[in-house]
């Protein structure tokens, strides 16, 4: 427990989307506990869909990556900001997440 | 009085939100900073720890059967609930702001171990101004109503601030104590008290025995329809904040201290209640409670 203090390792990626979110409320799903997160969404400028992660888990950008590859795939959502807090959420808990928050926005599951 | 299981949404189970959702008329919950807004811990990150977008509490105005309340929801999955300088902060404001918009009652859905360690200064000191802020809320004349029903119960600070408060629902499942089982363990030893004997952490802590105890006001199903009729009733329960009233109280727990003796665990309290059969309560149902207090009052 000495020399390096122990950080929070943040993560970026922005996917371009082809369906519009549009405006609304923000949407909050999930709770920052052991092996689970938060997911915030909210509407953003653009056609982007960015995704920003802060994570206690460090070291797994790739996993980050493939599992926000694969749920932009099912959902291409434009002008989004996935804002996501996470404490060591298991990749099938991360898309089951990511799925609830898009089944709360205005209009349902996309 | 109660629905069947099948029929029951668990208070115990849901998230904060879901709590509030439940227990609150239908989209009537107005937050005060939420989770959009950011306001968040600036502590634990340099802890290696994510920060929650509300700190772990949601704090807001709301109706109530059609009553307006001011309303906070602690997330006990965030930190066991504790309560950091952010989280400490958004109740404190809660509470000053009825002493100004005057709301029929303030709701306390506590489900925290205490002050969050990670921010242990900034959470005592948050902790103190809470407990100040709900008197100068009961000294106005609005009830304040805690209800617990959590998977961490509430403790430490918290338990403190719930023991402040006019009115206090409990379920069977919920414990309300200062010291945590841990803690006790921790100081005084595993004969004085093991925390993994969880017959003697629910018996000591629980909600029956606070109940039948008079510690607390409603001994509830883990229902959120049980908690929002509580709630309800709760309403118009404010108790007068007298030097009389604080004389009152602290020669019943000067009475208690004097008749429990030496070791005596809840079941000798209850059989000092006159309850005939007093190791059978653990396994009685809420309703059987309650008629058992209406029988032996505390």
């Amino acid at each position: 427990m000495s020399g390096m203090a122990p950080e929070v390792e943040s993560l970026e990626y922005v996917l371009e989307g082809t369906q519009p979110v549009g405006s609304f409320a923000p949407v909050l799903v999930g709770v920052v506990g052991s092996g689970n997160l938060e997911v915030l969404l909210e509407p953003r400028a653009g056609t982007g869909c960015r995704f920003e992660v802060e994570t206690s888990a460090r070291g797994f950008g790739e996993i980050w990556a493939a599992v926000v590859r694969d749920f932009h795939e099912r959902h291409p959502l434009a002008g989004l900001q996935v804002s996501i807090h996470d404490m060591g959420a298991t990749p099938a808990v991360v898309s089951l997440r990511l799925a609830q928050a898009v089944a709360a926005l205005p209009g349902g599951t996309r | 009085m109660s629905l069947p299981l099948t029929q029951r949404i668990s208070f115990a189970e849901c998230s904060a939100r879901e709590r509030l959702a439940h227990l609150l008329d239908a989209d009537s919950f107005q937050e005060w900073l939420p989770p959009g807004e950011r306001v968040m811990s600036p502590h634990l990150a340099q802890l290696g720890v994510p920060a929650a977008f509300d700190d772990g509490v949601a704090v807001g105005r709301a109706l109530l059967a059609g009553h307006s309340v001011f309303v906070a929801a602690q997330e006990g999955a965030f930190m066991g609930g504790g309560v950091g300088e952010v989280h400490g902060a958004k109740l404190v404001g809660l509470l000053r702001r009825a002493l100004r918009e005057r709301p029929e009652a303030v709701l306390l859905l506590a489900d925290s171990g205490g002050v969050r360690l990670h921010e242990a200064n900034a959470g005592l000191i948050a902790v103190s101004e809470v407990m100040r802020a709900l008197l100068d809320v009961r000294a106005a004349g609005i009830p304040v109503v805690v209800l617990i029903g959590g998977a961490n119960g509430c403790f430490g600070g918290m338990g403190i601030v719930a023991a402040c408060a006019d009115h206090v629902v409990l379920s069977d499942v919920g414990r309300h104590a200062m010291s945590g089982p841990e803690v006790i363990e921790s100081a005084g030893g595993v004969e004085e008290f093991d925390s993994r004997d969880r017959a003697l952490v629910w018996r000591t802590t629980g909600g029956k025995h606070r109940f039948l105890l008079g510690d607390c006001d409603q001994l509830v199903d883990d229902d959120v329809a049980a908690f929002r009729a509580a709630a309800v009733r709760a309403l118009d329960q404010g108790r007068a904040l007298t030097l009389e009233s604080l004389e009152a109280e602290h020669r019943l727990l000067a009475d208690r201290l004097d008749a429990a003796g030496d070791g005596a665990d809840a079941v000798a309290l209850w059989r000092r209640l006159g309850i005939e059969q007093p190791e059978q309560i653990p396994d009685l149902s809420v309703t059987d409670i309650n008629a058992l207090r209406e029988e032996h009052p505390a």
